[in-house]
């Protein structure tokens, strides 16, 4: 096997990615496991890179790192939780790493031993080599893509307003009504105070 | 075999289904807390990517980066509602315990 620059150029990445992954599942520390979630994502958009998917690669950095890693930091800052350490084994766990071992396994067996080498495909939109990456993406993306693009718009307004709606509470600090009831029903007696002022003491409200 | 910069395409296929099994095993693992998992989902969901774009790339078709694109997409909408639904549970609740989450059993 020839060991070429961008081989061990991947292997360098997703070694990284790979650890990262696990220590952010396996990290007491939310914080922590915060921060190697955005080392994950920056190998990952560096592997696209190599790809040479460079408007995804920077996508990825632009949206994973910086909103919704940043959405994780905030809440997770802002929460003030105490992790409480309870050692509660769970007795299943050798169990749940089997199973995903042996998918794992069988992912790697059906990629590697395959007798299947050539996959009858219908190429849609191939990638025309003269023309770059952004602009070949945005040749399909805003023409024959584009009713499921604004979906994609429709899809982040709504999960916006459905998470302004969850997290505001005490509505009527917010909507101001007018309400008739109370403006019928105050008379002076409520609304004015008659404060005798005594010279030189002012007045304590 | 496609081989693109002298990296073969299992290698990224390879790549992606570890990700992924370590998304699922965080799930499977981890009872303690709803962030951990959500940031589990987010590794599946990168691991997604990773496929889509490779196979994008190796079979010459443009199509696997725009749906990569549409992952993101609602990758980003369900950490915003997910995240909201936790801070409200924690106003409510005080804990982020998965294992008190359980008003529904009956």
């Amino acid at each position: 096997m020839i060991l070429s620059f961008p081989l061990i150029l991947f292997y360098i990445f997703a070694s990284v990615l790979i650890a990262s992954s696990i220590v952010v599942i396996s990290s007491r520390n939310m914080i922590v496991a915060i921060m190697f979630l955005i080392l994950a994502f920056i190998n990952a958009s560096a592997l696209f890179v190599l790809l040479g998917a460079e408007f995804i690669a920077t996508l990825l950095i632009v949206v994973y790192v910086g909103a919704i890693a940043v959405l994780f930091l905030f809440v997770v800052m802002m929460l003030d939780i105490d992790i409480k350490i309870k050692n509660a084994v769970n007795r299943k766990r050798p169990i749940f790493i089997l199973i995903s071992a042996v998918m794992f396994f069988e992912i790697l067996v059906i990629s590697n031993f395959s007798r299947v080498k050539y996959y009858e495909t219908k190429t849609l939109y191939p990638i025309n080599q003269d023309i770059g990456n952004v602009e070949s993406i945005g040749k399909v993306l805003y023409t024959d893509f584009a009713l499921p693009f604004e979906f994609a718009g429709a899809i982040l307004f709504v999960a916006m307003i459905g998470a302004i709606v969850l997290t505001l509470k005490d509505e009527m600090r917010y909507i101001r009504k007018q309400q008739i009831s109370q403006q019928v029903a105050r008379n002076k007696s409520t609304s004015i105070e008659i404060v005798k002022v005594e010279p030189n003491t002012g007045i304590n409200l | 075999m496609n081989i693109i910069n002298g990296i073969a395409q299992q290698n990224f296929i390879i790549v992606s289904a570890l990700l992924f099994c370590i998304g699922i095993s965080g799930i499977f693992l981890n009872r303690k807390n709803v962030i951990s998992l959500l940031m589990s989902i987010e590794l599946m969901l990168l691991s997604v990517n990773i496929n889509f774009v490779a196979f994008s790339v190796y079979l010459q078709d443009i199509m696997g980066q725009i749906f990569a694109i549409f992952v993101l997409t609602v990758a980003g909408a369900e950490a915003a509602i997910g995240l909201a639904i936790l801070v409200v549970y924690f106003h409510n609740r005080h804990s982020i315990e998965i294992e008190d989450a359980s008003s529904l059993k009956s």
